[in-house]
């Protein structure tokens, strides 16, 4: 009988093209879960968001490429001008060699580049290298941008070097080393072919000296990157999992306890009753966010922590109350009385006589709290309590409001883990609202 | 003569002082069993703020460091051997243990702190201060009361009016295009108020820089009341627009399918069959019966709003009781933390009384049974 009423509930699902459009969400999210889950492991995921050196080669704060693309724009993507692709001129002397690396690459992109960086490897050197840099422009200018002594690995910010700065005029050298000299006003992009050429010279005959140049883009990748370099996408794939997880578990763990202690206090009654209503009462006093909002200050901020406590608090939640009401006539039903007559012990009788028979009720509003505890998990990380190692989503949106990310124009920093969060909310509310019409037979009609 | 009106009217006197007596019996024990829930729910939160106790270790080692700290610092002690300046240090120590009374059992103080909670003698913040300068957590919460109160009373009045006026109006048409519409749009309640604050500030904060993006007033505040008046409504404008996009679809959706689900009633049907005009039958056959339920939901959701106003408060950067936790949690200043869970578990405690009241006040049951449920 149960399996029938289920199967005709589920058929009835697919005339109502919201619970098409919510499932169809709901299966694209577990997907892109699944998906991340197996392509980016768990630990690596945590390692990378770190962050650090990981990310040295990805830009500050650039924008998803799609967008830029949409909008009509041709802002420039990250690039590496790598020296194994370049023709390295290599001359011997008395105690070591003379090398002159070009690092030649052609640039027309719409913009400048966001920051520029040269990264230096010299391993195996008993005394440091030295090299001396020249900027070579399409149209025949050199300029001189120093020399420096290498230790293994170097960074050269060329972008933070502020006496090139003033020599270029006041513009930073990321802008002033692609420039049209002859505009004043606007600076614009010189297209054609640039050479950054290494003169180093070498104090052994054998090791090797490789160089890499890297020109940050203003844009990069599906979702950009943040303030730390790290790349959004990351996050926001991680963040799926994470939310979907949470949200399930959370509203299983409180249906399923609530709904429990619902009907071991109906079938009981007395004092057992007495103290589930009690409890609930003084449960409702207590106001849950204030107190998840102590824990993740005062103990810990763990995701798996904060899921405890929200099930620990959900279980005698306001929903006891309406359980019992429809518990309390299913009590007095004919059959309970039968089981009773063939022996069925006080547990056989709540876990498969009585909450088996309001389990139908009770999907559509598990359905719709899902997207609540995901909501839950984003607002915590919002005041600042998210993980400390897991991305989520609301970890996301917390970072961005702490670097300001709708003042300073990045919207997109702000609107994709938003678009997620409510694509995840819309997908399980639209469900439950159809799940709600089809199992409630009260609404059916209307 | 003078006496003959009397039998006619005294039945209706003692049935009326009758209901008071049970009314005020209700209530009073409503009042008492309110009071215990508090107390339960006050005790619980001092017990988790102090960790169980385990808070009191913390802050011996922060009181040992704090003496050791003083104690180098001043000049006066310089030229005391190390032995003399443990000693002092010691002493110090023990001194503030004293005070703060650390060394009695945690069980013994907490039932301390819950007296002192209760009573509303919340303490002294260890950090922030209020906008005059006092010191006293009761001070500092007071102080943000107001915003909180303006912010939610506004959202949430305009919110129930408006949905049950709208759910009334649509469940007459029901079907309707309009009506389809609105149960299409009811999912969209899934995201909270704060989710829609962080659009309607990149829109009209930002997009089209038509409003301020957070804030009461404007700094510095005008002088005249009028020019206060409008820069508040300015302000108010947006979080109250958050808060009504969130709420307002899947609140007009429910109200509706109730006012449906009560219009099929058997006694509607009759009265119908009668010919009584609709608005009639409205007011006095579907309203006056779900009056109770209508208020119950209101002030549920008055429950409701009161911890979500944390969050919207902190997008808004409204100066109200959720902020003032979250920079509490910053400055992690405990006495302020546990006096708005206090303050917090009070407002929904008086909400709940209030329902209680409203409840045996509305319906009949309570008062001819004086409660006896």
């Amino acid at each position: 009988m149960m399996g029938g009423r289920w199967r005709e509930g589920l058929g009835e699902l697919r005339r109502y093209p919201s619970a098409l459009v919510g499932m169809a969400i709901i299966a694209a999210l577990v997907g892109l879960s699944l998906y991340t889950v197996i392509a980016i492991p768990y630990s690596e995921a945590l390692a990378q968001w770190r962050g650090g050196e990981v990310w040295q080669r990805h830009p500050v704060n650039a924008g998803p490429v799609w967008l830029d693309r949409l909008t009509g724009g041709e802002a420039p993507r990250t690039r590496t001008v790598s020296s194994e692709a370049a023709e390295v001129e290599s001359r011997a002397f008395e105690g070591g060699r003379r090398l002159r690396i070009p690092l030649a690459f052609d640039f027309d992109a719409g913009g400048f580049p966001s920051e520029m960086n040269l990264f230096l490897r010299a391993e195996g050197h008993d005394q440091r290298p030295f090299v001396r840099l020249v900027w070579q422009t399409p149209d025949g200018r050199e300029i001189a941008l120093g020399g420096h002594r290498l230790g293994e690995r170097e960074r050269i910010a060329l972008s933070q070097d502020r006496a090139l700065e003033r020599r270029l005029g006041g513009l930073v050298p990321h802008i002033g080393l692609l420039a049209d000299p002859r505009r004043e006003e606007e600076p614009q992009v010189l297209p054609g072919r640039y050479t950054l050429l290494l003169d180093a010279v070498v104090f052994d005959a054998e090791a090797s000296l490789t160089a890499d140049l890297v020109l940050y883009g203003q844009v990069h990748g599906l979702a950009g990157t943040d303030h730390q370099r790290r790349d959004l996408s990351l996050a926001l794939m991680w963040g799926t999992p994470v939310a979907l997880a949470f949200g399930l578990l959370a509203a299983v763990g409180t249906t399923i306890t609530t709904l429990v202690i619902a009907a071991v206090g109906v079938w009981y009654r007395g004092w057992v009753d007495a103290a589930i209503q009690r409890l609930t009462e003084v449960n409702m006093i207590l106001p849950m966010l204030p107190i998840l909002v102590m824990v993740g200050t005062l103990y810990s901020t763990s995701i798996w922590l904060m899921l405890g406590v929200v099930v620990v608090l959900g279980i005698f939640s306001a929903g006891i109350k309406m359980y019992r009401a429809m518990l309390l006539p299913i009590r007095e039903a004919p059959y309970i009385e039968a089981a009773q007559a063939y022996g069925a012990g006080n547990g056989r009788i709540v876990l498969r006589y009585l909450i088996p028979r309001i389990l139908p009720v009770l999907i559509p509003t598990f359905v719709t709290l899902i997207p609540t505890f995901v909501f839950l998990e984003a607002s915590l990380a919002v005041l600042g309590l998210g993980d400390p190692l897991l991305p989520t989503w609301g970890k996301v949106l917390n970072d961005a409001q702490q670097q300001s990310a709708l003042y300073n124009g990045y919207y997109y920093w702000v609107v994709s883990p938003a678009v997620l969060l409510m694509l995840t909310g819309l997908g399980f509310a639209m469900l439950g609202f159809a799940l709600d019409r089809v199992f409630n037979p009260r609404l059916r009609s209307l | 003569m003078s006496q003959s009106p009397a039998p006619i009217q005294r039945p209706a006197r003692r049935g009326w002082l009758r209901d008071l007596r049970r009314l005020l019996l209700y209530t009073a024990k409503r009042l008492l069993a309110l009071f215990v829930t508090v107390l339960v729910g006050v005790y619980l939160t001092i017990v988790i703020a102090n960790m169980g106790g385990q808070v009191d270790e913390l802050r011996r080692v922060q009181i040992r460091s704090e003496a050791a700290e003083a104690v180098r610092a001043d000049p006066a002690f310089q030229d005391l051997s190390s032995e003399e300046r443990h000693e002092l240090i010691e002493r110090q120590v023990a001194l503030e243990v004293e005070r703060l009374r650390l060394d009695e059992p945690f069980m013994v103080r907490s039932v301390d702190y819950l007296q002192q909670a209760m009573r509303l003698d919340l303490g002294r913040a260890e950090q922030m201060h209020s906008d005059r300068g006092s010191r006293a957590v009761y001070d500092i919460i007071v102080e943000r009361l107001p915003a909180t109160v303006l912010l939610f009373g506004t959202a949430n009045l305009l919110v129930f009016f408006t949905s049950v006026l709208v759910a009334l109006f649509l469940s007459r048409r029901y079907g309707s295009a309009l009506d389809r519409s609105v149960v299409a749009l009811a999912p969209t309640s899934a995201a909270p108020g704060w989710f829609y604050g962080i659009f309607l500030i990149l829109l009209f904060a930002f997009v089209v820089p038509w409003l301020p993006a957070g804030g009461m007033v404007a700094v510095p505040p005008p002088e005249s009341n009028w020019a206060y008046a409008g820069s508040l409504v300015r302000h108010l404008l947006l979080p109250v627009a958050a808060m009504f996009l969130s709420q307002i679809f899947i609140s007009i959706y429910s109200w509706r399918t109730f006012f449906l689900i009560h219009a099929s009633e058997d006694y509607v049907e009759m009265a119908r069959a009668k010919g009584l005009p609709s608005r009639l039958i409205e007011r006095r056959y579907i309203l006056r019966p779900t009056l109770s339920p209508i208020i119950t939901s209101f002030l549920l959701m008055l429950i409701g709003l009161w911890s979500g106003a944390i969050i919207l408060e902190q997008v808004f950067n409204w100066p109200g009781l959720g902020s003032l936790l979250f920079q509490a949690i910053g400055h992690r200043d405990t006495p302020v933390i546990i006096g708005s869970v206090v303050i917090f578990a009070y407002l929904l405690a008086v909400t709940v009384f209030l329902l209680d009241i409203l409840y045996a006040l509305l319906d009949p049951r309570v008062r001819i049974e004086g409660g006896q449920r």
